[in-house]
């Protein structure tokens, strides 16, 4: 199998299937082990899931990192209410390409994650939303819920139990803001996918006011081999506090970029020397974004000592994120760059809060004005200053996000600003 | 007017939900299908079905990318505009797509053929730059590649 780039070093587990299409169908993904740990769930109860899930010390791959055993046994005990789980398959993150993938390749991996986490919490109700662009991954997994229901996997007492669990697949229709938890429950109950004040928490209040636990593609995927093997087998890859292992996104300047499953802990420098190649022939590495473009850039001299795990990647001043791992060489004007994403932060404002929905263009103007030579050196103050009041100030974390390049590029990068500012030209960084 | 058909798959998506109204986007979605964007006729049409005011609707229509309340041409070109895009060569490509097609961002070709609109984050990082056009992705892109995809979108008959 030729995955785009496969690599000795990875530990592939989730992303096992990638690369053959048969194990789409169901018959195919039974073969190669699927649905195991589904039937091993429901032999030792929802509280020993939670447990082992627990036991795995699995953390929330859509970024913040939260455990997942934890959350899910924030849920309130099943009984009048109902319970709603959601796949959080919006993703839309840039810099980031793995639940796309999880998806087409390997879906009933996730449908088998969705219906152990729903018993689990005693949710009768999984819906995955699909981001709207995510046109041929929609149709697979349409499919392969089709297929699941006819097969007894999904729907009325699977496999023979007394468990019924429906399982809807939502597409959205294009607005990252709904990657936001309380964002895509308001986009699936059919409104503007504004984010909500929080507390209430979703565990409380979610979905049609229910109790609600929302869970990333990629974190589901995992679920049905911790389940399987046991929360401490989960544990031999990864370290003490990021156990298991997790997809690496890598894009940019590297010879092979692709997703790569690797135990958490794995030194930066050699995912991005060893397993992808490197920077090309004679240029040199400039900076790497390591969690997708709303985490703090990293210079060379962070990358040297930084471990891909979450307390690795905040020791070097960043954060891990979803893993999406973007690469820049000397070649990149990190201005622009900055600029972009920034640009892009002030598109997909849902412009509750002022501080995001003023402060992410206004940066904007700021980082034009700078990049086309005419800024000052007080701009520089000017875009701190701002990043501070956009920090912490607003319902959700887009405009945190907003402001982390910028501060970072900043600190970081400070000469190519000021070449810019005085000379209108960028200088090259060795 | 929507089509009978059109309203029966819309009550049809209405029925998996609890609620109606959850069942907005798709119904959009349905309505552009045919008719490519959703005029202000359709929309209260929509709204009626879910039992929801024109304004609900229209506020959740605006707020979506893919949902157009204006024409758009026969197919419309997403160009993927994010970081990984934009360090991999998207001015360039955009460049292009502008001269070729002779419209500037947002715009409609004059002959309707297609519309080019940036999009956020395609999630295709690893073989930037990406575009899609209707529901096809295309990646790894260069000048020439975006020149033998836009000439199957306008003789589709593949001569």
């Amino acid at each position: 199998m030729a995955y785009p780039y496969v690599h000795e070093r990875e530990v592939r587990m989730i992303s096992r299937n990638f690369g053959d299409p048969a194990a789409r169908t169901l018959d195919g993904y039974r073969e190669r082990g699927g649905y195991r740990g589904l039937e091993r769930a429901f032999e030792i109860g929802p509280a020993a899931v939670i447990d082992e899930v627990k036991a795995s010390g699995l953390r929330g791959r859509g970024g913040a990192g939260f455990p997942t055993g934890l959350k899910w046994s924030f849920m309130p005990k099943a009984g009048v209410k109902p319970h709603y789980l959601l796949c959080n398959a919006d993703e839309s993150e840039p810099g980031t390409f793995k639940d796309r993938e999880l998806i087409r390749w390997d879906p009933h991996q996730l449908i088998e994650g969705c219906l152990i986490a729903a018993y689990a919490m005693g949710s009768r109700h999984a819906y995955i939303y699909l981001r709207g662009e995510f046109f041929e991954a929609s149709q697979v997994m349409a499919r392969a819920v089709e297929e699941a229901y006819e097969r007894g996997f999904a729907g009325r007492r699977i496999l023979g139990s007394e468990n019924d669990i429906e399982v809807t697949v939502h597409v959205g229709a294009g607005a990252y803001i709904c990657g936001e938890e309380t964002g895509l429950m308001n986009s699936l109950e059919g409104r503007r996918g504004e984010p909500r004040v929080k507390p209430p928490f979703p565990a409380a209040v979610g979905v049609y006011s229910m109790p609600t636990t929302i869970n990333n593609v990629e974190t589901l995927a995992a679920v049905p081999h911790i389940v399987e093997h046991g929360g401490e087998w989960y544990r031999q890859w990864g370290t003490d506090k990021s156990p298991g292992t997790k997809l690496f996104c890598v894009s940019g300047h590297v010879e092979k970029p692709g997703n790569y499953e690797l135990p958490l802990g794995f030194p930066m420098m050699e995912l991005i020397e060893d397993v992808c190649g490197g920077v090309a022939e004679g240029r040199s590495l400039k900076s790497v974004i390591p969690g997708g473009s709303s985490v703090p850039l990293m210079d060379v001299e962070d990358c040297r000592e930084c471990t891909l795990c979450y307390e690795g990647v905040e020791a070097a001043g960043s954060m891990l994120g979803c893993a999406s791992v973007i690469v820049m060489d000397d070649r990149t004007n990190i201005v622009r760059e900055v600029r972009r994403m920034v640009q892009f932060y002030a598109h997909e404002s849902c412009g509750q809060c002022t501080p995001c929905r003023e402060g992410t263009p206004w940066m904007t103007q700021v980082l034009r004005r700078i990049e086309a030579g005419r800024g000052t050196e007080s701009d520089l103050d000017t875009l701190l200053d701002m990043s501070a009041q956009m920090t912490g100030t607003t319902i959700c974390v887009l405009s945190d996000s907003a402001a982390a390049p910028v501060v970072s590029s900043i600190e970081k990068f400070r000469d190519e600003y000021l070449a810019l500012i005085h000379g209108g030209e960028r200088v090259e960084v060795a | 007017m929507l089509t009978q058909d059109e309203r029966n798959r819309i009550r049809a998506e209405a029925a998996h939900y609890d609620h109606p109204q959850a069942a907005c986007v798709e119904a959009l979605k349905i309505v552009q299908e045919h008719h490519r964007w959703v005029s202000d006729e359709h929309l209260k049409e929509i709204a009626a079905l879910l039992d929801m005011s024109p304004e609900a609707l229209d506020s959740v229509a605006t707020f979506y990318n893919l949902i157009f309340r204006k024409p758009v041409g026969e197919n419309v070109i997403l160009l993927c505009d994010s970081v990984s895009c934009w360090i991999m060569g998207y001015e360039g490509i955009r460049a292009h797509l502008k001269e070729h097609l002779g419209v500037e961002l947002g715009e409609t070709t004059s002959d309707g053929k297609f519309t080019l609109l940036p999009m956020a984050c395609l999630g295709t990082c690893d073989r930037g730059p990406a575009m899609m056009v209707g529901n096809e992705l295309y990646r790894n892109l260069d000048n020439d590649k975006v020149d033998e995809i836009l000439a199957r979108y306008r003789h589709p008959s593949g001569a």
